[in-house]
C-alpha cells in the first residue's frame, strides 16, 4: 500500500518531515473535528462515546450524497446534519432518568457503524466526487512537494473553528451557560437554566462536527467510502480532548500531533524503511495510552476538567 | 433559556443595582396565605401563613420533616404549592420558577452553595442575572461590579476564582449575587451552618443592619436558637406542616420556642459525664498527611491521642480536614505521611486490625457513608461480623437467621423503628438510620469510637438518644473522637477539645477552661 500523497522518494530524506508535516494537517483534520465536537460536548458535562459511530456514518453519507448529487460540500453538510442527528439522540436518551451516557454512547458505537456498513454496501465501488484542495505548494516545481502541500479547505475551517469555540466558552452568553451547566447542574438549575436541553444541545452540536470529520474522511483522505475507514478516530478523540484538558485551541494543537504521529509509519515506509515500520503506524495508538497513563492520577482530579462529567464525579 | 411564568401583570422595573447608602424605596410585603402541599398520602404542610412586612427579619424555626424547606420552596416557585396563596404587597401572585420569583425580587441563599467553583467571581454573577448580553465584555463588567461592591457592605474581588473562596467569603458572595440581582427579599436556608460563630455573627449582623435601614427583608430558616434571639424580630415555629407558635422573638424565650418545635417537653441526654479519669492512649497519630482528590495536600502534620475513656472532640470549620482525617482513619484515604497507631501497635485499618483493635466508626450521613442503602436492616447491621462465627456455619456460609436474629435485637435494644429488619435501609428515616449504625458499631464492646456529625439532621429525641449512647459508651471506658462542626455538641460531650484549621491541630484544651470565643479565633484561623 503506497499513498500517492506520502510518497516523496523523490526529495530524499527531507521527504521524511515534510510528510509527516502534512500527515498531521491531512491526518489530523479529522481528529480535530472530532475533539472540538467532544470538547464541546464534555464541557456540558456529558461525554459522548458515540462519535466513533458518528464518524463512520457521516463518512458513509457524504460519500453517497456527494456520489449522488455531484456535489462534495453538499456531502459534508449532510454528513453534519446526519451526525447532529445522532448527537440529538445520545443527548435525548442521556436525558431520561437513570440512563448512562457511557453505555448510551457504547451503544451508538455499535448503532452508527452498523448502520453505515449496512446502508453503505452499494458506494463501495463507485467513485464520487470529492472535496477540493487548496494548492499552497504552486511555488514548488517538484510533483512531492506540490502533494504534499495540498491542503484541504475543511482544515481551515477547523483552523478558525477552535479559537472561535474558545470564544465561544469564555465570552458568551451561550458558553457560560455550557459551562455553568457542565460545572455544576445545581448551580445551572438554581439560575433557572435546564439542563437537559443544554446538554442535548451541546451533543447535538458535537455530533455534526463528528459528521463533518466523517466526511472529510470519505471524500478527501484516504477518500474512498469502505468498511474500514476509521481507525478508532471517534474514541482516540476522547483521550485528545483529556489531553487537550478541555481547551479547543489545545485540541489543535494536539489534533496536529496525533495526525503527525499516525503518518510517521507511511513516511518512513516510503523512504525505503523496510522493517519495523508497522510498529511506527502503532504509534498513534501507543500515543494515546501514554497519555492517558501520564495525565491520569488516581488521587487528583485534570485540570479543566468539567466537574459534572460521570468520570469525575 | 427557560421559560418565564410570570403572573399576567408584568413584573416591576427594578434597578440592578440596589443603591444601599443612598435614598431607596422598602422592599415590599411578601405573605403567603394557607399555604398545604402533601406528597402522595404524606401530608408536609398544612394552612401554614406568615408575613413578611418591609425591612424584617423573620425566622423559621422547627425540627427536620417539619416542612421549613417546603414551605420556601413553595414560596420561591420550585414546586407549587395544593392550596394557599403569595402575596406580593397585597395582590396575589402567580410564581411558578425561581426566575418568576426573581422577578417579584425575590432570592434564596441555599444551605449547599450554588456557586460554580471552578469560575470566577465575576463570571458566577454575571452567569445569575437573567439578561446576560450574547457576548460579554468582561473588562466592562468586573468595571460595574467593582462599582456595585463599593457600595456593598463587604467585598469580593470579582476575578477570584471561588474555588479559593473560605467557607465565609462563599456565603456572603451568595448574599452579594442576591443583592447583585436586585433582590430586596432574602429567604436563606440555615445560612450559617458552615461559618464560624464570628463569620456567622458578622453576616448575620450586616443583615439586620441593611433590613433594619429597610433596604431588604429576610426570612431565615434555623434550627439555632441563639440566631433567633440575637438577630431575628420575628419567628413562626413550624411542627408536623403545620404553625406551632408565631410572634415577636422578645416575647419568646428559647424554652417556649423549643417546646413549640417538639410539642412537649423536650428531650435530653439521659446520661452525663461520669467523673472517671482517662485511661491509656488507645488511638494515636503522629504527623499524619494526606491529599485531597485534586492532588492537594488537606491533612498537615496532625497529631492527637484519645485515652479510654473519654471523649476528645475536634472543632472546626467545615472544609478544614475533618472529612479527610475520619477517611484516613476509617481506611478509606491512604496517608502520604505520619503514621497511626492503636492500642500501642501501628495501624493500617484492615478489616483484620480494625477487629482486632474493636475499632469502630460513625461516619456522617450514614446512609450514604456506611450502609448499602438498598440492601436490608438486618444485612447493614450484619457488616461487621457476618463473616465469622456465630453468623457463618463452617466458615464461609452466612446463616441469614442467625443475622436476623441479631438484628431484632438491636432493633428493639436502640428502638429503631422499621416495619421489619428485611426492610431495605434506605426507606429509614435519617434518625434510625443513625441509630441503625450506632447499633452495628457498638456492639462487641469496642475500644475505641470514632464519631463526624453524628446528630447532624436529626430531631430532638433521636439527638438525646444518640448523644446518650456515646456519653455511656465512654463512661464505660470507650476512647471516643468526636468530629462536628457543631460547637454546642462538642460543648455538651466533650473532655478534651481540639481545633482544627487548614489540616493541622491549631489549639487543645480542657473542657473545664474551654471558652466559645476563643475557640472560635482558632476555628477562622487567628490564634
Amino acid at each position: 500500500m503506497t499513498d500517492p500523497a506520502l510518497d516523496v522518494t523523490g526529495i530524499g530524506v527531507w521527504g521524511v518531515p515534510l510528510a509527516v508535516a502534512s500527515g498531521a494537517v491531512r491526518i489530523g483534520t479529522p481528529f480535530l473535528f472530532v475533539s472540538l465536537g467532544e470538547c464541546l460536548t464534555e464541557k456540558s458535562g456529558r461525554v459522548n462515546l458515540g462519535l466513533e459511530g458518528t464518524l463512520v456514518m457521516g463518512a458513509m453519507s457524504a460519500y453517497a450524497v456527494s456520489y449522488y448529487s455531484g456535489s462534495a460540500w453538499l456531502g459534508v453538510l449532510v454528513a453534519g446534519l446526519v451526525g447532529a442527528v445522532l448527537g440529538s439522540l445520545h443527548g435525548w436518551l442521556c436525558s431520561l432518568p437513570r440512563v448512562n451516557d457511557v453505555a448510551i454512547g457504547i451503544a451508538l458505537i455499535s448503532f452508527g457503524t452498523g448502520l453505515a456498513f449496512f446502508l453503505g454496501k452499494p458506494f463501495i465501488q463507485p467513485s464520487a466526487q470529492k472535496l477540493p484542495a487548496i494548492d499552497l505548494g504552486f511555488w514548488s516545481s517538484s510533483p512531492e512537494v506540490r502533494s504534499a502541500l495540498q491542503i484541504n479547505a475543511l482544515f481551515v475551517v477547523g483552523l478558525i473553528l477552535a479559537p472561535a469555540i474558545a470564544f465561544l466558552l469564555a465570552r458568551t452568553r451561550w458558553g457560560l451557560v455550557l459551562r455553568t451547566v457542565g460545572e455544576s447542574s445545581d448551580a445551572a438549575r438554581s439560575m433557572g437554566y435546564r439542563v437537559n436541553t443544554v446538554r442535548a444541545i451541546a451533543t447535538t452540536c458535537g455530533g455534526f462536527l463528528a459528521g463533518v470529520a466523517g466526511s472529510f474522511l470519505s471524500l478527501f483522505y484516504p477518500g474512498s467510502w469502505n468498511e474500514r475507514l476509521s481507525s478508532g478516530q471517534g474514541l482516540m478523540a476522547v483521550a485528545l480532548v483529556i489531553f487537550a484538558q478541555w481547551n479547543p485551541v489545545r485540541c489543535l494543537w494536539a489534533a496536529l500531533l496525533f495526525g503527525a504521529s499516525s503518518a510517521l509509519g507511511p513516511a518512513l515506509q516510503s523512504v525505503g524503511v523496510s522493517s519495523g515500520y508497522q510498529l511506527f503506524n502503532a504509534v498513534p495508538y501507543v500515543l494515546t495510552l501514554g497519555i492517558m497513563v501520564a495525565t491520569s492520577s488516581a488521587s487528583r482530579r485534570l485540570p479543566g476538567q468539567p466537574a459534572e462529567l460521570t468520570v469525575a464525579r | 433559556m427557560s421559560a418565564v411564568a410570570v403572573s399576567s401583570q408584568a413584573p416591576p422595573a427594578r434597578p440592578a443595582v440596589i443603591p444601599v447608602n443612598g435614598a431607596r424605596k422598602a422592599p415590599p410585603q411578601l405573605a403567603a396565605e394557607g399555604i398545604a402541599k402533601s406528597f402522595g398520602s404524606l401530608v408536609v404542610l398544612e394552612d401554614v401563613s406568615l408575613t413578611l412586612p418591609p425591612g424584617s427579619f423573620h425566622a423559621l424555626l422547627g425540627e427536620n420533616g417539619a416542612g421549613k424547606s417546603t414551605l420556601v420552596k413553595c414560596i420561591m416557585g420550585y414546586q407549587p404549592a395544593d392550596a394557599g396563596r403569595i402575596l406580593i404587597d397585597g395582590a396575589p401572585v402567580k410564581i411558578e420558577s425561581t426566575r418568576a420569583a426573581q422577578a417579584h425580587g425575590i432570592g434564596m441563599v441555599y444551605q449547599h452553595f450554588t456557586l460554580v467553583p471552578n469560575m470566577t467571581v465575576a463570571e458566577n454573577l454575571v452567569m445569575a442575572r437573567a439578561d446576560v448580553p450574547l457576548v460579554i465584555d468582561w473588562n466592562k463588567e468586573r468595571e460595574s461590579l467593582r462599582a456595585f461592591m463599593a457600595g456593598m457592605p463587604f467585598q469580593i474581588d470579582p476575578s477570584r476564582v471561588v474555588r479559593s473562596l473560605a467557607a465565609g467569603e462563599r456565603q456572603k458572595l451568595e448574599i452579594l449575587k442576591q443583592l447583585y440581582l436586585g433582590n430586596r427579599i432574602l429567604i436563606l436556608d440555615e445560612p450559617t451552618s458552615v461559618l464560624t460563630p464570628s463569620e456567622a455573627d458578622e453576616v448575620l449582623g450586616m443583615l439586620r443592619g441593611m433590613a433594619h435601614a429597610r433596604a431588604i427583608s429576610i426570612l431565615m430558616i434555623t434550627h439555632k436558637f441563639r440566631e433567633v434571639t440575637s438577630f431575628a424580630d420575628e419567628v413562626t415555629v413550624l411542627r408536623r406542616g403545620r404553625v406551632a407558635g408565631q410572634g415577636l422573638v422578645k416575647d419568646l424565650t428559647t424554652a417556649e420556642m423549643a417546646s413549640m418545635m417538639v410539642g412537649g417537653e423536650v428531650p435530653r441526654a439521659s446520661a452525663s459525664r461520669a467523673d472517671r479519669d482517662a485511661g491509656e492512649v488507645r488511638l494515636s497519630l503522629e504527623g499524619v498527611r494526606a491529599v485531597d482528590d485534586r492532588g492537594i495536600g488537606v491533612l498537615d502534620g496532625i497529631s492527637l491521642e484519645v485515652r479510654a475513656g473519654e471523649i476528645v472532640g475536634i472543632a472546626g470549620v467545615s472544609g478544614n480536614g475533618q472529612d479527610e482525617l475520619l477517611e484516613v482513619i476509617a481506611g478509606q484515604r491512604e496517608l502520604t505521611g505520619g503514621e497511626m497507631r492503636v492500642n500501642g501497635a501501628r495501624y493500617l485499618a484492615t478489616r483484620e486490625e480494625t477487629r482486632a483493635a474493636r475499632m469502630r466508626c460513625l461516619p456522617e450521613e450514614p446512609l450514604r457513608n456506611a450502609c448499602v442503602p438498598t440492601m436490608s436492616v438486618s444485612e447493614n447491621i450484619g457488616f461487621r461480623g457476618y463473616d465469622r462465627p456465630p453468623f457463618t456455619l463452617w466458615g464461609w456460609l452466612v446463616r441469614r437467621d442467625a443475622l436476623r436474629r441479631h438484628a431484632a435485637e438491636c432493633v428493639s435494644a436502640f428502638k429503631i423503628k422499621t416495619p421489619s429488619v428485611d426492610t431495605a435501609m434506605a426507606r429509614l428515616s435519617g434518625g434510625n438510620v443513625q441509630r441503625s449504625v450506632l447499633a452495628r458499631e457498638l456492639q462487641g464492646e469496642p475500644r475505641v469510637l470514632v464519631v463526624a456529625n453524628p446528630c447532624f439532621g436529626l430531631d430532638f429525641a433521636a439527638v438525646a438518644f444518640i448523644r446518650t449512647r456515646l456519653l455511656e459508651a465512654r463512661n464505660s471506658g470507650v476512647a471516643v473522637l468526636l468530629i462536628s462542626a457543631d460547637l454546642d455538641e462538642i460543648f455538651a460531650l466533650a473532655d478534651r477539645i481540639l481545633v482544627i484549621s487548614g489540616g493541622r491541630m491549631v489549639y487543645e484544651t480542657p473542657i473545664a477552661s474551654a471558652e466559645v470565643a476563643t475557640i472560635g479565633k482558632h476555628m477562622a484561623g487567628h490564634g
